[in-house]
């Protein structure tokens, strides 16, 4: 964190609890504008319910989330004045299954942006021919493939032109040979400028994209860093083990 | 905010002041709710009150729709003939889940043996979905036994119950198909997978999931049938509307109609609460909120 502007979004000591499970406990986190921050951390380490507690999605316990310094976990705040600026793509893809891969790129820029229909029809159309889509913009989702699906998802997600996204593990449901392409997107995004905040168990991927890697161990962030730092040479003990247990094994000879 | 050194046992966790402020405004958020929602009730209901009381005919109105005295006359026998309606629902709804279930299903099928089967329900649902109920009543109160038929039963009581159940299976049929299509093609395929006959499929996975589905527009039909109990007045069965009309006809008064009115609402209404929150738990529970 640089400048005296404030990060684009700020998470500071953020609890949420499910009955008696703690899944964050204090979590502090900052993105600043055009950074690529990579969540990793075992199943059950609250990636998914940082990213829901973010959208609003879920209500939090304690602490706040700020958005351009503004606190949007107020109660007063409409969280839909807060969800137009964030785009998120879930693990599931979560198309709505009535409409065609163009409708649902279209809905919200029509009904939430009022975009003219007739721009709103462009710009998703231009998004699904960039993304390979072009063919299957008229189909509905359920008769694409899930790496298909999932670029819809993405393109549903930018439609809106967000200027934070979210993605929760948008990989895990995926074919490893359609990962690729999913990838190749979120990269192409990435590069374009767009800050993302994303959940994922592709370590390569991460290392690749990332501007920093968070370490996400018992609902706070534990160690955050460069890729390099964090996956190559992270400093706390659990995250090594993480690190072992999820990376491939190295091969013979290579420094331990 | 401490530092919990890693092993230790998490102290008790205590709100922030931040998050004691928040508490205090979704509070106060919640009382105003409730405030709105009270205002707006009790205006809104007490011009609509206002509106009928203040009414040039409100007097004669109310002696003749609204008298205690004939009320409490007609009660007894209303009530006698009440037990009526609630027995033949009783019967009826029972006995309607499972033709309706049956249809439903057998319209689903596939196998080309079926196909009679299939086309006889299709028929029966066009039929009886088309034919007013009343009409089917009186066919079958004063039809059936003009045919002399041996060991068929002369009761109007379950001569009109049978009428109800065929017309709201028919009714009822429809809704459950609509919920069986309901159910993602995903779900038939991941329990085939499992090496399930189609009968296991529909009968442990499609219908149950189905079935949650259609416990509302469920809920309509059989309210709807509580109330068409009422229908058997016109062939002689002496239920609770008949037995209001019969008063209201030596008496003049309408009163017993309101009466009977009542007895109908007052059984529909915790009905329908009961389902709304069994369904809130099915959902609780099923969902977890993901």
């Amino acid at each position: 964190m640089t400048g005296s502007a404030p990060p684009l979004l700020e998470v500071r000591g953020l609890r949420k609890t499910y009955g008696d499970r703690v899944v964050l406990d204090g979590l502090d986190l900052a993105v600043d504008t055009h950074e690529v921050v990579c969540l990793i951390g075992a199943s059950g380490s609250g990636k998914s319910t940082l990213l829901r507690c973010v959208n609003l999605l879920e209500s939090v316990d304690d602490g706040r989330v700020l958005l351009d310094g503004r606190e949007v976990t107020d109660p007063t705040v409409d969280p839909r004045d807060v969800r137009r600026d964030i785009g998120v793509v879930f693990q599931a893809y979560n198309l709505f299954p009535h409409l065609t891969a163009l409708d649902n790129c279209t809905l919200a820029p029509v009904r939430v942006h009022g975009v003219p229909r007739s721009e709103a029809v462009d710009r998703a159309r231009g998004l699904l021919d960039r993304f390979g889509l072009a063919a299957q913009a008229d189909v509905h989702p359920d008769r694409l493939s899930g790496g298909q699906q999932q670029r819809v998802a993405l393109v549903r997600a930018l439609c809106t032109q967000p200027r934070l996204l979210l993605l929760d593990e948008i990989t895990a449901a995926l074919d490893p040979e359609l990962v690729g392409d999913v990838l190749e997107l979120v990269r192409a995004e990435a590069e374009a400028g767009m800050t993302m905040l994303l959940a994922t168990h592709e370590m390569a991927f991460a290392r690749e994209v990332a501007s920093r890697v968070a370490y996400l161990h018992q609902g706070r962030v534990l160690e955050i860093g460069p890729p390099a730092q964090v996956l190559g040479d992270p400093t706390e003990e659990a995250t090594r083990r993480f690190l072992r247990r999820v990376l491939p094994e190295r091969p013979p000879g290579a420094p331990a | 905010m401490t530092t919990i050194p890693p092993g230790a046992k998490a102290p008790a966790w205590t709100p922030s002041e931040h998050e004691v402020a928040r508490r205090a405004v979704r509070r106060r958020l919640r009382r105003r709710g409730v405030l709105v929602a009270g205002v707006a009730t009790v205006v809104g209901l007490g011009l609509l009150v206002a509106l009928v009381v203040l009414s040039p005919g409100w007097q004669r109105v109310q002696e003749t729709f609204l008298s205690p005295y004939h009320a409490r006359q007609a009660l007894p026998s209303i009530a006698e003939g009440f037990l009526l309606n609630v027995a033949m629902f009783m019967v009826a709804e029972p006995l309607i889940l499972v033709l309706g279930t049956l249809v439903a299903v057998v319209r689903g099928t596939t196998s080309p043996w079926l196909t009679p089967l299939r086309l006889l329900a299709v028929a029966y649902v066009d039929l009886f979905r088309g034919l007013p109920t009343l009409l089917v009543v009186f066919l079958f109160a004063f039809g059936i036994p003009a045919l002399q038929l041996q060991g068929v039963t002369t009761s109007l009581f379950w001569l009109a119950t049978a009428a109800l159940v065929l017309c709201y299976g028919a009714y009822v049929a429809e809704v459950i198909r609509a919920g069986i299509d309901s159910v993602h093609p995903s779900q038939v395929a991941s329990a085939r997978s499992l090496a399930l006959s189609q009968s296991q499929v529909m009968r442990f996975v499609v219908l149950p999931q189905a079935g949650r589905r259609v416990v509302p527009p469920l809920m309509n039909d059989f309210v709807s049938l509580q109330k068409d109990t009422a229908l058997v007045a016109s062939v002689g069965v002496f239920e609770a509307l008949f037995a209001a009309q019969d008063y209201g006809n030596y008496n003049f008064n309408y009163t017993p109609l309101l009466v009977a009115g009542l007895f109908f609402v007052a059984l529909t209404i915790p009905l329908a609460r009961v389902t709304d929150a069994l369904g809130r738990r099915v959902a609780e529970r099923e969902r977890g909120g993901r």
